[in-house]
C-alpha cells in the first residue's frame, strides 16, 4: 500500500504520477535534502536518523566510493584520497586556489574546454530547441581556455564536479528511497557570489549524478523564503551564515515577490570550526598551567580534543556550564570547567570578526540599520547565545531562529523546487531573480539595441526584428553586448557569431528575428533567424561570467554619469549611419538610372553627396541631418524620374485588361 | 457508516493544517484512474461544497463528495511509517482488490 500525502485542493496527482522535488543544500562542510509532505518542508534523513551528510567523499583501495560520515571518519587516516570542502574548487583553476598550501590534496591541471553536460551523461537529447541550420558556439567564455583544476586520488585524477557529484548522488538516493519514486528534479542552492563557471559547475555536478536540476537558487534567497519572507510585499532582509567552516553576509531587497541581492560579503576561512579551535586552545593552556611538563599531543588525541571541545560549545547554547573530560593516550587526563561567560570571552575575537564584513555589505547595499525590514540567522554556528546577541545588538532588533538553521537553506530550497514542479497553485509562482545589466546587440555605428532591460526578471525570453543595411547583404554579424551605455565600446562584449544565407534583397527588406533567452539560472542564449528562408544561428553565453557586484554597481554608475554624453554620441552615431545609407542608396540609384536626369542635376547631387560625407566624419549630429535632408530635397526630381521610369518599364508593351490590380 | 482518522493521522493533519496556516479540513475522494480502476486522493480543503459529507474524527473536519463516499465509506485513515518513507494510509473495507502499488484499487 502506497503512502499518500495531502495536496492542494485541485492538485492531487494521479497514481504513479507524483510530481516528487527536492531541494538540496550542497554546503562546504555539510549537505541536506529536503522535500515538501503535505504541504510542510521537511529535512529528509538516513538510516540513522542523520539529517547533515558531511561533505566529504572518500575513494577507497577497494574501488568504492563513499560519501558523509563514515568518509569523515576515516578523513586523518586518508587524508589523500578523502575529499572535503570540495565545494571551494567548484569552477576554479589552479592560479584562484591560493591557500592550496593548507590542505593535503594533489593538484593536477586539466587542460580542457568547458565540459559540456551532454558529453558527461552521455545524453545529448535535452536540448529542446530544433538543431539550427548554422550553429556557432564562440569561444567567447573565457572559463573554455582556462586550466580545469583536479585532484588527484586513488581513483585517478578527480574534478571537483565529479566528486560534488557523489555527495549529490548519495542525497538523489535518500530522497527517492525515503519518497519511494523517481525525482522529476531539484533546487540546488548555490552562495549568491557564486560567478557563472561555479554556477555551471554546480549543474554539471547535478547532472553527472542524474538530477535534472529545476534551478539553482541563491543560498539567502533560499533562507528568505523558508522564512516566507517572499509573502511581504517589500522590504530590505539580511541573512547572516555562520556555517562550519564559511561567514557570509547577504542583504536582498525584495519587491513584488523578487529577490534582489543588494551585497554580499563574507570571510571565507572563519566558522564554527574556528570557535571549536579557540576552545581546544583554551583547553590546552588551562592542561600547561597544571602540568609544566605536557608532552605535544598526537595526531588522535587532538582529534579526541577537538570533539570534546565541540560538545563543549554546545552544551554551553542551553547551559551555563561544560566539564571537558577525556584521557590522553600518554594516560594523562584531562578535566576543565569552561562556563558559559567564559567561552563568550575566549571567541569575543571571532564574533568580532563577523561584524567587519557586515559593515561592508550594509555600505556596499548603500542602507543603514533602520532599513532592515529582518535578520535570518542560517548555519549551526548561530546557535551560540554570543552570536545571536551581537547580531541583535547590531541590527537592533531580534534575529528570525524559529527554524533550525542548519537547516533553513535546503527547507526554502525544497519549497521552491514544490513549486517548480508545479505541486502549488499558479498565484504561489514565486519569481526570484533579475538580470543585474541589460543585454543587447550591436547595430550600425556602434550603438547598443537593448532587447532585454536591466532588472527584467527571470526566466525571460525578448524577440526583436533587425534588417539589413547594405543591398544584396547575405549575412549579419551579431555581437551580443551587456551593459547600460548606449555605445558598444563602453559595454561588455558577451559574443558573436553571424547569421549567414539571408537571400539577397534591398536593404532594409530582409527581416531578422533575434531573440534573447535567459533562463532561469541567469544563462543566456541568443538565436537570429532570417524571417523568409528560416535560415537560423545560435549561440549560448554566460551573461555574468567574471562581473563582480562591484563591476557591475560601476558599470550601472558610469551609465548614470553618462547619460547626456551617451545621448550625444547615440545622436552623432545615428545621424552617420543615416548618412551612409543614404550615400549608399542615392550613389547605386545614380550609377543605374543617371541618365534619367540632365548633366546639370547630376552634378547638383553628387556635390551635395560629397558635402555629406565631409560633414559626416566631423561631430556634430544636427549638421549631418542637416546635409541629410539637403541631399534628400536635391534628389526629389531624380526620385520622381525613376519612379515615373519605373512605372513606364513595368507597363510598357501590355494592355490595359492585362494590367489587374 | 463514516469516515475517521487513527489519533496519528489526526495529529498529523492537524500540524499540517496548522503549517499551511488556512484550510478547513481533509478532503478524501477517489477518482477514477489509475491501473486498477481507481485512486485515491487526499487534499487539503478550503471550501466546503453544497453537496459534501462532512465527519468529525479527532477534532479534524473530514469532508467526502457523494461520489466518492459510497467507495471509501468506512474507510479509516492511518498516518504510518515505512522504511525511510512516512505518509497517509486508507484502510478501506470496499476494497476488493489492489494494483501492486497500492496506489488505485477495485471495489
Amino acid at each position: 500500500m502506497a503512502l499518500l500525502q495531502i495536496s492542494e485542493p485541485g492538485m492531487s496527482a494521479a497514481p504513479h504520477q507524483h510530481r516528487l522535488a527536492v531541494g538540496i543544500d550542497l554546503g562546504t562542510t555539510n549537505s541536506l535534502v529536503a522535500t515538501v509532505k503535505s504541504g510542510m518542508a521537511t529535512v529528509l534523513q538516513d538510516e540513522h536518523g542523520h539529517a547533515l551528510l558531511p561533505s566529504v567523499v572518500r575513494y577507497t583501495p577497494d574501488n568504492k566510493v563513499i560519501v558523509g560520515h563514515e568518509a569523515q571518519a576515516q578523513q586523518s587516516a586518508d587524508p589523500v584520497n578523502t575529499i572535503s570542502s570540495v565545494k571551494r574548487f567548484m569552477g576554479r583553476s589552479l592560479k584562484d586556489i591560493a591557500d592550496r598550501a593548507h590542505t593535503p590534496y594533489r593538484f593536477v591541471e586539466h587542460h580542457a574546454h568547458t565540459i559540456s553536460p551532454s558529453s558527461l551523461t552521455g545524453d545529448g537529447g535535452s536540448r529542446s530547441s530544433p538543431q539550427p541550420a548554422l550553429i556557432q558556439e564562440m569561444g567567447v567564455n573565457p572559463q573554455a581556455h582556462t586550466k580545469l583544476l583536479q585532484l588527484q586520488t586513488r581513483a585517478g585524477a578527480k574534478t571537483p564536479v565529479e566528486i560534488s557529484a557523489e555527495i549529490l548522488k548519495t542525497l538523489k538516493a535518500r530522497a527517492e528511497k525515503s519518497l519511494s519514486g523517481e525525482l522529476i528534479g531539484a533546487v540546488i542552492t548555490v552562495p549568491a557570489y557564486f560567478d557563472d563557471a561555479q554556477r555551471q559547475a554546480t549543474k554539471d555536478a547535478a547532472r553527472l549524478a542524474g538530477l535534472n536540476v529545476l534551478r539553482l537558487l541563491n543560498e539567502p534567497t533560499a533562507a528568505a523564503v523558508a522564512y516566507g519572507l517572499d509573502n511581504a510585499s517589500e522590504g530590505c532582509f539580511v541573512i547572516y551564515d555562520l556555517g562550519g567552516g564559511t561567514f557570509d553576509i547577504s542583504i536582498l531587497h525584495l519587491s513584488k515577490g523578487v529577490f534582489e541581492v543588494l551585497a554580499t560579503n563574507g570571510d571565507s576561512a572563519l566558522g564554527g570550526d574556528d570557535f571549536d579551535h579557540r576552545i581546544y586552545c583554551w583547553v590546552l593552556d588551562k592542561v600547561r598551567e597544571a602540568s609544566e611538563h605536557f608532552a605535544p599531543l598526537s595526531e588522535e588525541d587532538t582529534r579526541l580534543l577537538l570533539t570534546k571541545a565541540r560538545q563543549a560549545k554546545e552544551w554551553l547554547t542551553d547551559n551555563h556550564e561544560a566539564q571537558i573530560v577525556c584521557k590522553l593516550s600518554n594516560g594523562s587526563l584531562v578535566d576543565v570547567t569552561l562556563t558559559a561567560q567564559q567561552l563568550v570571552e575566549i571567541t569575543q575575537h571571532l564574533v568580532t570578526k563577523t561584524l567587519v564584513p557586515t559593515r561592508k555589505a550594509m555600505r556596499d547595499a548603500g542602507l543603514s540599520i533602520e532599513d532592515i525590514n529582518g535578520v535570518v540567522l542560517v548555519g549551526g554556528a548561530t546557535r551560540m547565545p554570543q552570536i545571536r546577541h551581537a547580531v541583535e545588538d547590531y541590527f537592533q532588533q531580534e534575529p528570525l531562529t524559529n527554524l533550525d538553521p542548519d537547516k533553513v537553506v535546503a527547507l526554502g530550497a525544497a519549497i521552491q523546487a514544490n513549486i517548480l514542479a508545479g505541486n502549488k497553485n499558479d498565484d504561489d509562482l514565486l519569481l526570484l531573480d533579475v538580470t543585474p545589466l541589460s543585454l543587447g546587440l550591436e547595430t550600425m555605428g556602434g550603438l547598443v539595441e537593448k532587447v532585454i532591460q536591466r532588472n527584467s526578471t527571470l526566466p525571460i525570453a525578448r524577440a526583436q526584428e533587425f534588417t539589413t543595411y547594405k543591398d544584396g547583404q547575405t549575412a549579419m554579424s551579431i555581437h551580443v553586448v551587456q551593459g547600460e551605455r548606449e555605445q558598444v565600446c563602453d559595454c561588455r562584449s558577451l559574443a558573436r557569431f553571424e547569421l549567414r544565407g539571408i537571400p539577397p534583397m534591398a536593404a532594409g527588406a530582409a527581416r531578422i528575428r533575434v531573440t534573447f533567452t535567459v533562463d532561469a539560472d541567469g544563462l543566456l542564449s541568443v538565436s537570429a533567424r532570417e524571417q523568409s528562408t528560416g535560415v537560423e544561428a545560435h549561440v549560448e553565453v554566460k551573461p555574468s561570467y567574471g562581473l563582480s557586484e562591484d563591476e557591475i554597481t560601476s558599470m550601472l554608475k558610469a551609465s548614470f554619469s553618462s547619460a547626456e554624453e551617451d545621448k550625444k554620441a547615440r545622436m552623432l552615431a545615428e545621424a552617420r549611419v543615416s548618412a551612409g545609407a543614404i550615400i549608399s542608396s542615392v550613389t547605386a540609384a545614380l550609377a543605374m538610372d543617371g541618365s534619367l536626369i540632365t548633366a546639370t542635376e547630376k552634378q547638383a547631387i553628387e556635390t551635395e553627396i560629397e558635402r555629406l560625407k565631409t560633414i559626416a566624419d566631423a561631430d556634430d549630429a544636427h549638421a549631418i541631418n542637416q546635409a541629410v535632408d539637403a541631399l534628400n530635397h536635391a534628389t526629389e526630381a531624380f526620385a520622381a524620374a525613376r519612379m515615373n521610369a519605373s512605372v513606364n518599364r513595368a507597363l510598357a508593351g501590355k494592355n490595359l485588361e492585362d494590367i489587374k490590380l | 457508516m463514516a469516515i475517521t482518522l487513527t489519533q496519528t493521522a489526526a495529529d498529523r493533519v492537524e500540524k499540517f493544517l496548522a503549517n499551511r496556516g488556512k484550510g478547513i479540513g481533509l478532503r478524501l475522494g477517489v477518482k477514477t484512474t489509475g491501473c486498477s480502476g481507481m485512486a485515491y486522493t487526499l487534499e487539503f480543503v478550503d471550501e466546503m461544497q453544497p453537496e459534501d459529507t462532512a465527519f468529525e474524527s479527532h477534532g479534524v473536519k473530514v469532508i467526502v463528495d457523494p461520489k466518492s463516499l459510497v467507495y471509501i465509506d468506512g474507510t479509516e485513515l492511518d498516518f504510518t511509517k515505512e522504511g525511510l518513507n512516512e505518509g497517509f494510509k486508507f484502510n478501506n473495507p470496499n476494497v476488493k482488490d489492489e494494483c501492486g502499488c497500492g496506489e488505485s484499487f477495485t471495489v
